[in-house]
Parts: structure tokens; C-alpha cells; sequence
């Protein structure tokens, strides 16, 4: 049985015109640590730095920074998990500060570490999500059942804790997951930590995604080839500030010429609009 | 404005409603994939309760044995009211108390904190796990240790003991919704300091013995403290077989500790919540 990944009862518009799936507009976030002592010195730190952005209805939009660069931090208040202290933030024309509840039911997040109960199954935590997400019953059970078969989950496997399935394969489940509930998933660098076989059944999935679904995508990553072969535009972020946002090809034919080279790679893009490789990037934070 | 169809789910009473029996159903699934937990916790619980127990009857047999409980306390039952009632109450507490923790700890925290429900069906949910959670558990433990000790229930009123511990829970349920804001703002130590709250409880309510042995100091804490009321309550009811009309004096002050400490705790966990977003502590770990 070959199983489709619907939307639930939010579905977009047909006509994709006008309004953003996201949009962000001068935003900035700072960080303060206040330590115990008073002596101690303040710490500030600039995550984000008055960024301004625009995601377009069913695109896959990369986002590529170094460490500290602000990439998860911007996903975040794209989330609602954190507020931003100037700017806007809207998902579908919606603010994320005043009208939170419907920008949660729009996004969905998937991080580098698939958050699930490890302990409970495949088919118990998409459960759970789906249940969360208003939908329930013997359909939701089947379609579910059969999302989870699709992605190479056998039936007789459905059950047992999903500790038990390769991280490759937790990734796909949240992926699937994230699609089954709403139609804007932020990928915040999903593939960082994944063999090389998990990572690209998971690249492909997330293609089969764009190909074959409405889904509107945002994805943090540290893969220049990932960033090129998915993406439809990619914004770069060094420090906190947007440094460069449009298409690989239009990247290319503008800083090509200043590089000196015909065709350079994204990633000598990337180094030499911010001066460092993307190498030491694990475990970004900020 | 937005291109979407106005045909979101959600933000309707029974929409929440339904949706907060997502944490009911995870939380029983969690229940039975972590069966070995529990039963080591229900042994510990029991063995306990027993050793409380046993102190009684060693107590009553050195004041003459059972020919001299005529007119007297029954030690026995007085401590294993305390016990099996305390054990529901901390249930109760602990359950809705490790909202965020158990969350924090499993890697789900920002998932479901982005989850399209309010947090008050959230709280709902999580509650009437607590509930649930906590009778089956007590149950449990009064059942085992109906098999061990022989106690006169023949006067009992069990429908106004039943009236009191359900009223008792809308105290337990607000200081758990305080507590559990603790890992919320303090992520490495916040799940300790919300033993501190159940310990301080624990001491002060009169659980295994009668609060006038307590310090003039500690007194004014038995009198705020919902569990005080609680077991008199069902000390009264099971003990003395006191009609449901007369439990009044302590009906009412747990009724009045209940109206305020729930929604008190609401208020300080969307306080808290709010801080953590604004701060970034909202994270799946420390």
C-alpha cells in the first residue's frame, strides 16, 4: 500500500500569491548572562542582528551559518519558542507574539536530535503528535500506520520503542510527522550526526517532499551540497547578520565575478562572505 | 492578510478538551512501557507503607494489646489513612509537578511546548493523568495492604472520604502546576527544589501523626497546607464515620485552598513560561 502524506484540515490557499509562509522583519535577539557576583562582568551576546527575511509559499529555504551565526535562534522565534526583543515575525501572515496559537498549528520543528519518547513506538508517538495536532480515530491509526510503512517501517515493527530504529530512520519519523500535522516544517539542521546512508535517505525524502507535496521548508544546514541540490534560495548568516540571500545561481553570478572564478562552489561563497568554513559547526546553539 | 482558507482547527473548549487526552494516552503508554519502574516504585511504596504500619501495631501491642483499643485511637488505621492518602496526593503532585521535567528529560520539551494547544488543556491533560494515575496507585496500595492488616471499616463513610480526597486534588493539582514551573526557569536544579515542596508538605500536614505535636512554629504551616485538611477529612469519614454534612470544617478550607492555589499556579507557570521564551531557557536540555 503506497501511502500519502496528506494535510490535516489546514491547507493552503491555491492561489499561493500574495502571503508569505514566512516572513521576518527587522528582528534582533540579545542574550544577556547575569552572573551571581556583581563584580562579574555582563555578558551580551547578539544572536540575531536586525534580520529581515521572506519565505515563499512551497519553498525549500536553506539557511547556512557558522557556529553562533543566529540560524537556530531565528528558527526558534520562528517556533514560538522564544520571543524576539524587536522586529516581527509572521508564519502565513500571522504575528507570532499576538497570534500564537495559530502560528503553532501551521510549524512544525525538526531538530538535529528527533524529539520522541524514545521509549515509546513509531505508531505511539505519531499518536501522540497527531493527537496534539486535533486529529484522531481509526482513520488517523490507518493513515498513520500506513505513513509509517511507507517510510520502511514494517507493521510487525510499529510497535517496538523506537530506540530501536536507526537515527536515519527517527529523522524520516519526524519528518513524516512534522508533514502530517502542518504544512511549514522548519528542518533545523536534520542530517547533522547521520551516516552518509541516513543522510541521504533523508535528503531524498525531504525531495520527495518538495516534489510531491505542498510543504513549505525551511532548512538549517551545515551541507553546502545538501543547501545546493534542495534549496530554491538560501540566506547566509555570519554574526548574526543576514550577509547574502537568493538562489544558488544567483549567489553565483554575483560574487562569482568579485572571486575571480566562473562557477564557484557554495561553499567558497560562503567562505569568502564570511571569512570561515563551516567544518568546526557542530553543536550550534545560538 | 493571510491567503489560507479561515478553516484552521482548533481554539474551540472541545477541540482543547479532545486534544489534551493526547497527554492521557501518552502518559498511559509511557505507564506501560516503563512497567518496571512502577512496579519497583509500588514495592518500595508498599514495603513503606508496611514498615509505617508495623511501628502502629508494635505501639498498640505495648499499650496492652488489642483488648485495650476499646475507645482508644486505632493507631493502624490512623497511620495507614495517612499513608494511603499521602501516597494518592503526592501522585498527584509529583505527576503534574514533572510536566516540564519529564519532558526536559526525554528531549520532548520544545516539541510540545509548540504543540497548537493551549497550555490550560495542556494542564488539563496532564492533571487528569495525575488523577487517574494517583487513585490506581493507592488503590493498589490499599489493597495490598488490606492483606496484611485487618482494619474496621464497618462505620466508615467511603462516599464523603471519596468527596474530600477528590477535593483535596485541586490543591495538589495548583502547588504541582507551581512546582513544575521550577525546571522551567532552573533547568539543571529545578526538579530538586520540587521535592523540597512535597517534603515540606509532608511534614507539616499530620500525615502519620496528629499535627499538635508539631512546633508552635510549624503550626501556622499545618494551616495553609491542603493536606492537613485532607486527612482530616478522611480521618473523620473512615475513622469515625462522620456524615458527609459534617465534614464541613474540612471540606471547606480545602475547597478555599484549592480555589486559590490552582489558579495561582496557572499563573505563575504562564509567568514562568513567558521568562523562559523571552530568556531562551526554553530548551531541551540545561
Amino acid at each position: 500500500m503506497v501511502a500519502t502524506l496528506e494535510r490535516p484540515e489546514t491547507q493552503l490557499a491555491s492561489d499561493t500569491g500574495a502571503t508569505p509562509a514566512a516572513m521576518v522583519e527587522h528582528v534582533s535577539k540579545v542574550f544577556i548572562n547575569r552572573p551571581l557576583l556583581r563584580r562579574a562582568q555582563v555578558k551580551e551576546v547578539r544572536a540575531v542582528d536586525d534580520v529581515s527575511l521572506t519565505v515563499k509559499q512551497g519553498e525549500i529555504f536553506g539557511i547556512l551559518g557558522a557556529n553562533g551565526s543566529g540560524k537556530s535562534t531565528l528558527i526558534r522565534m520562528l517556533s514560538t519558542l522564544l520571543i524576539p526583543d524587536s522586529g516581527r515575525v509572521e508564519v502565513f501572515g500571522f504575528d507570532v507574539l499576538k497570534q500564537e496559537a495559530q502560528v503553532k498549528r501551521l510549524i512544525n520543528r525538526v531538530s538535529v536530535e528527533a524529539s520522541f519518547f524514545k521509549k515509546l513506538s513509531p505508531a505511539e508517538n505519531l499518536a501522540y503528535a497527531l493527537r496534539l495536532y486535533g486529529r484522531s480515530g481509526p482513520a488517523v491509526r490507518e493513515e498513520t500506520l500506513a505513513v509509517l510503512e511507507r517510510l520502511g517501517v514494517a507493521r510487525e515493527k510499529v510497535g517496538e520503542p523506537l530506540e530501536q530504529l536507526s537515527r536515519g530512520m527517527q529523522q524520516k519519523v519526524a519528518i513524516a510527522r512534522a508533514l502530517l500535522t502542518s504544512p511549514v516544517l522548519l528542518l533545523d539542521e536534520p542530517t547533522t550526526g547521520l551516516d552518509p546512508r541516513s543522510k541521504l535517505d533523508v535528503q531524498q525524502f525531504v525531495h520527495e517532499l518538495r516534489d510531491g507535496h505542498d510543504a513549505t521548508i525551511l532548512l538549517c544546514t551545515h551541507d553546502m551540497s545538501e543547501a545546493a541540490t534542495l534549496c530554491d534560495r538560501v540566506a547566509i548568516l555570519e554574526m548574526g547578520r543576514l550577509v547574502a540571500l537568493d538562489t544558488v545561481d544567483g549567489l553565483k553570478r554575483r560574487f562569482g565575478a568579485e572571486m575571480g572564478s566562473l562557477d564557484p562552489t557554495l561553499e567558497e561563497i560562503f567562505i569568502h562572505l564570511t571569512g570561515r568554513s563551516l567544518d568546526d559547526d557542530e553543536g550550534d546553539t545560538a | 492578510m493571510s491567503q489560507l482558507p479561515r478553516t484552521l482547527p482548533g481554539a474551540g473548549f472541545w477541540w482543547e478538551t479532545r486534544a489534551s487526552l493526547a497527554f492521557v494516552e501518552r502518559n498511559l503508554y509511557l505507564v506501560k512501557r516503563y512497567w518496571h519502574l512502577e512496579l519497583a516504585f509500588l514495592i518500595f511504596n508498599v514495603a513503606s507503607a508496611m514498615s509505617v504500619l508495623y511501628i502502629g501495631e508494635a505501639q498498640m501491642q505495648a499499650s496492652g494489646g488489642s483488648a485495650a483499643r476499646e475507645g482508644q485511637l486505632d493507631l493502624v488505621l490512623f497511620l495507614g489513612i495517612g499513608t494511603v492518602v499521602w501516597a494518592y496526593l503526592r501522585a498527584v503532585f509529583a505527576n503534574v509537578g514533572e510536566m516540564v521535567a519529564w519532558e526536559r528529560w526525554e528531549g520532548t520539551i520544545e516539541y510540545t511546548m509548540m504543540a497548537p494547544i493551549s497550555r490550560l488543556a495542556h494542564m488539563l491533560g496532564v492533571s487528569l493523568f495525575s488523577i487517574i494515575y494517583g487513585l490506581a496507585r493507592s488503590a493498589l496500595l490499599l489493597g495490598v495492604l488490606s492483606l496484611f492488616f485487618s482494619v474496621d471499616l464497618s462505620k466508615a463513610n467511603v462516599a464523603g472520604a471519596g468527596i474530600v480526597l477528590l477535593a483535596g486534588s485541586i490543591s495538589f493539582l495548583g502547588f504541582g502546576i507551581m512546582a513544575a514551573v521550577l525546571p522551567l526557569l532552573f533547568p539543571e536544579r529545578g526538579e530538586e527544589m520540587t521535592f523540597v515542596i512535597s517534603s515540606i508538605l509532608l511534614l507539616v500536614s499530620g500525615v502519620y501523626y496528629p499535627i499538635s505535636v508539631l512546633p508552635d512554629w510549624m503550626e501556622p504551616l499545618a494551616t495553609i497546607s491542603p493536606a492537613t485538611y485532607v486527612l482530616e477529612g478522611m480521618r473523620a469519614a473512615l475513622l469515625e464515620g462522620a456524615p458527609t454534612s459534617a465534614l464541613g470544617p474540612s471540606l471547606v478550607p480545602t475547597l478555599i485552598l484549592g480555589g486559590l492555589a490552582l489558579p495561582i499556579g496557572v499563573a505563575i507557570f504562564s509567568w514562568g513560561e513567558r521568562y523562559a521564551k523571552r530568556t531562551g531557557r526554553l530548551k531541551r536540555s540545561g
